[in-house]
């Protein structure tokens, strides 16, 4: 029971672990901001669901489950909260996202 | 020190060092103000893993949270960019090379990190942990140090944290004529409000923050926190509020004369306290004279005192935010 125990919580934890690390990458990678909020928001709420879960796993029925719990809602609720305000705010100070068009354009000037 | 604790203070300590080199070097003052948020919830995990609890709720509370808001605000004051340097800092350079080849000497003659045998270990923090369960009996020795056995010094800690803000106030001024009583609600200063979603979900957390809040100040002789921690998360809640709904609804919510009356209030408290143990025979700062039972009297002590602090400190806190705030919108 122990075991399996273990084993999903570290399964949990090294899933949310390598979620957080896509994102990482992601906020290196993508070409603009909107998709490097993208990447960033997205796998930041997946990985504090799964790390936060396999935590609760080795915490077991205890109060640390509980606060992790609220720990977990509060990040549930401000982090997506962050995003959409960073990106209305940059949609309203006129930052245009990038078309594919622009991509291109960028490319060949990384080229040239 | 376990071996994974180990590596991870490195991790973070290296990240710190990567980061603080980051705030040196950019030139855009709004991308320094977020790294030094940064650099300090670093640290703040830092004095975590050092089993030092309080002090990272206070890093974390004061330095990435309501640091970085004060920060901002007084970046919309100025200018976004730091001005190049005229000329090569080379006297600089140079002094802080010395200072900083003599903090490494010096370090060879210290201790290892946490070791028992170290001198501050030996005389007074064996008699602390073992009198505060004769003396005063509440589980967080932290608390029992800070609060009753060098209650002195946290008076005067007080007391800078009100001269702090007495000293903004007066160069700023406390926007009271900018947001007269009754004054109609300006589009320009009406905050987030036409943010939808962050309103709705800022006034679902405001009370919970609130909670958070007095949680820590009152648990504070069991848990981490008093209150210092407790007056920053209390102050953050209503800063969040006047972020969202305008810095004038804020000022309807608590007044600049209240705000005032609770950064005085809290020293007068503290000081109050200590005079009140004067009058009932004992020494200044004494609190077992406060109740018949000794121990009693430190835990009444401790909890008022501590009230003190937080009402302090979140009357100053609230009160510089305003000030920054109001002179951006004038």
């Amino acid at each position: 029971m122990n075991i399996a125990i273990d084993i999903a919580s570290w399964v949990l934890l090294t899933l949310g672990g390598v979620n957080l690390l896509i994102g990482g990458i992601g906020v290196l990678r993508m070409p603009d901001f909107y998709t490097r909020m993208h990447a960033a928001s997205l796998t930041d709420s997946m990985g504090a669901i799964l790390v936060i879960l396999g935590i609760m796993l080795q915490a077991g029925l205890s109060l640390a489950t509980v606060k992790l719990g609220a720990i977990l809602a509060f990040l549930l609720l401000t982090s997506p909260t962050a995003a959409n305000a960073l990106a209305v705010s940059a949609l309203l100070a006129g930052m245009k996202p990038r078309t594919g068009d622009a991509v291109q354009r960028t490319n060949h000037e990384a080229d040239a | 020190m376990s071996t994974i604790t180990l590596l991870f203070s490195i991790f973070l300590l290296t990240l710190l060092m990567i980061t603080t080199m980051a705030i040196v070097r950019t030139r855009n003052l709004f991308v320094a103000v977020m790294l030094m948020g940064i650099a300090s919830l670093l640290i703040a995990a830092s004095f975590f893993l050092l089993d030092a609890a309080d002090v990272a709720l206070t890093e974390a509370a004061v330095g990435a949270g309501i640091s970085t808001v004060l920060f901002l605000g007084a970046l919309a004051l100025t200018s976004e960019r730091e001005r190049s340097p005229s000329s090569l800092p080379l006297l600089s350079l140079g002094i802080v090379a010395i200072v900083a080849l003599i903090v490494i000497y010096a370090t060879f003659d210290q201790p290892p990190l946490g070791s028992p045998s170290a001198p501050v270990q030996a005389h007074l923090t064996p008699w602390y942990i073992e009198s505060t369960r004769e003396l005063i009996d509440i589980p967080n020795v932290v608390t029992a140090v800070l609060a009753s056995f060098r209650g002195y010094d946290t008076l005067g800690e007080v007391i800078v944290v009100f001269t702090a803000g007495v000293g903004v106030l007066f160069l700023l001024g406390t926007g009271a004529s900018a947001s007269a009583a009754g004054a109609p609600l300006s589009e320009d200063n009406a905050g987030l409000r036409h943010y939808l979603i962050p309103r709705i979900l800022g006034r679902l957390l405001i009370p919970f923050i609130l909670l958070l809040g007095f949680y820590v100040q009152f648990h504070g002789e069991y848990s981490p926190g008093g209150g210092f921690q407790a007056g920053a998360i209390v102050a953050a809640s209503i800063i969040l509020y006047s972020l969202l709904e305008g810095e004038q609804r804020a000022l309807l919510v608590i007044p600049q004369g209240v705000l005032l009356a609770m950064m005085v209030g809290g020293v007068l408290l503290y000081g109050a306290v200590g005079v009140a143990g004067l009058v009932l025979g004992g020494n200044f700062l004494d609190y077992s004279v406060l109740d018949s039972d000794p121990v009693k009297g430190q835990q009444w002590g401790i909890l008022l005192i501590e009230i003190g602090i937080g009402i302090t400190v979140a009357g100053v806190l609230i009160s510089i935010f305003h000030a920054f705030a109001s002179r951006g919108a004038a």
